[in-house]
């Protein structure tokens, strides 16, 4: 099958999408990608993020939909936004929010993922968002660990679904509709999970979605390596063109991808002066899409590396939106995965 | 009016011109109670309550020259019991005008149990604090598990637990009426 070979970086992913936990829309119990997602699930969900905007922009933000349920987000990786976001989502609506690192936890002593999970789950966690450098780590606890829900807050190269969900919903808020949008994401996506979900999200969405950047640092393999991909494949009309003036021609969303400093040592780019060159984003550049054409950047941004700091906190930007509404989007999908269920630790016994 | 389905039994209890006259009496009545539309906000509950509380608001812009404002409220994120539900959509609450110190009418097609509207009033008072809440109800249907109950009242109709209240509307439903259903099932 195309997808489980592609998706496999061969660094780091243990064959994450080969378990399929897919479930009925209805009865979501994950968030481990996007690739599972029917476009309408997609829709629905972000309709209910506009529900979820609306209860942010209250002067007491707070609403009492999931009292009693628990939440713990793992981070075996750094972040700030996405967890803050997530932390914030689910107080919102009122849950208990628990917060677990890698350092101070038992994990210093060696305790295993799993272990931690079997932990999480026998003290009646309702969801536990993961973080891990390990591709596939989140689909290990989906696995194991049936009374929980897990969401994938970003694991290793291979997915991080919430962000793709609050770039549709931005895009979805801003363009009216994603059919036929056209959408050039610039920069590493080889190395970005952001990109990967933002892929499946994207195409699901009937948006045309272009890639650009060097050589090196496109997902060749995503696309099907040496050999054409099925024409049913949902990348199948993915375009990647490495010249980015071309590229860019006629956007209606410039997507700029955070450049990790390491890449340059790794061998991918020739110099960053280059790179900066040929692929940054900049108000030049953005002369060329469509006029009023939308600039995001997943983040942390690397200013005056992928983008230009003009651009970055310009007009066309909606990198700040992004982050409020990753804050919506979150919150309707804990929303989602905890309706419809009672309480496991009573149930079964 | 009987038909006979194949297994449910349903009949109409209200045509499209006596849910017209209820309309029309209950905004009279609204606008006797609160003397006019001076603070009075009408705030329907979604789906079928937003476009009941638009046609109340046309009315009483009729009978009285000037408007109510209009407000949307959805309960999803306020239910007792979403565990036992599929998440249903939720939808955005829209509230044009500060509630504060205002007289808010409630609008809702039928009132059963009454948590819907406990539900609504714990939304309501998550906006602010409002100088009194009344409830408009198309069709009262008993069997209430709260202590609540409706100002204004469109028709009283006694049910069993085994039958289903449907109010349809030209918007939503293609048509202009309220017939019960017969579920058919037992009761325990």
């Amino acid at each position: 099958m195309m997808t489980s070979d592609a998706m496999e970086l061969g660094n780091d992913a243990p064959g994450a999408p080969e378990v399929s936990l897919a479930t009925p829309s209805s009865a979501r119990r994950n968030v481990l990608d996007l690739d599972d997602f029917s476009a309408e699930e997609i829709a629905s969900v972000l309709d209910d993020t506009s529900a979820m905007v609306e209860v942010l922009r209250r002067d007491i933000k707070k609403v009492p939909t999931l009292r009693g349920r628990v939440v713990v987000t793992m981070f075996y990786e750094s972040s700030t936004r996405t967890r803050i976001s997530f932390e914030e989502a689910g107080k919102v609506l009122s849950a208990d929010v628990i917060n677990m690192s890698s350092s101070g936890s038992s994990v210093d002593k060696g305790e295993s993922l799993l272990n931690t999970g079997l932990t999480l789950q026998a003290m009646g966690v309702d969801v536990v968002v993961i973080r891990h450098p390990h591709s596939g780590a989140p689909y290990l606890l989906a696995r194991e660990l049936p009374q929980v829900s897990v969401v994938n807050a970003g694991d290793g190269l291979h997915a991080h679904p919430t962000q793709a969900l609050l770039d549709l919903y931005t895009m979805r808020e801003k363009l009216g509709n994603l059919q036929g949008a056209r959408v050039v994401i610039v920069g590493d996506v080889l190395h970005s999970r952001v990109a990967r979900s933002d892929l499946w999200g994207l195409t699901r969405m009937g948006a045309n979605v272009v890639l650009s950047g060097p050589t090196t640092l496109m997902p060749l393999d995503l696309l099907g390596g040496r050999n054409e991909l099925d024409e049913e494949h949902p990348f199948a009309q993915v375009e990647v063109d490495t010249d980015l003036d071309r590229a860019i021609e006629g956007a209606d969303v410039v997507m700029a991808l955070r450049l990790q400093s390491e890449r340059q040592q790794g061998g991918f780019l020739p110099s960053l002066r280059e790179y900066i060159r040929r692929w940054q984003v900049t108000e030049d550049r953005l002369a060329r899409a469509r006029t009023g054409a939308l600039v995001m950047h997943p983040g942390p941004m690397n200013e005056g590396v992928e983008i230009s700091t003009a651009l970055a906190h310009g007009g066309s930007s909606v990198i700040e939106e992004q982050v409020t509404n990753g804050v919506a989007v979150r919150m309707a999908l804990l929303y989602r995965l905890c309706a419809g269920r009672g309480n496991r630790m009573g149930d079964g016994k | 009016m009987t038909t006979t389905g194949s297994e449910r039994q349903q009949r109409q209890i209200m045509d499209a011109q006596e849910m017209q006259r209820s309309l029309s009496r209950i905004a009279h009545e609204i606008l006797e109670k609160n003397r006019g539309v001076g603070d009075l906000v009408l705030v329907g509950i979604h789906t079928r309550g937003v476009i009941l509380s638009q046609r109340l608001g046309d009315n009483i812009q009729r009978f009285e020259g000037s408007r109510a404002p209009l407000a949307e409220l959805d309960i999803n994120l306020y239910r007792d019991d979403l565990q036992a539900r599929e998440s249903p959509r939720v939808r955005p609450t829209k509230f044009p005008v500060d509630v504060q110190g205002k007289n808010v009418v409630l609008v809702d097609d039928v009132l059963f149990t009454g948590r819907t509207i406990r539900a609504a009033l714990d939304a309501l008072s998550d906006l602010g604090r409002p100088r009194q809440v009344q409830l408009a109800i198309l069709v009262d249907r008993g069997h209430r598990e709260l202590p609540i109950r409706a100002d204004y009242v469109g028709k009283n109709v006694p049910t069993s637990l085994n039958e289903e209240v449907k109010v349809r509307l030209s918007e939503t439903d293609g048509s202009e009426d309220v017939i019960i259903v017969n579920l058919g099932r037992q009761i325990k």
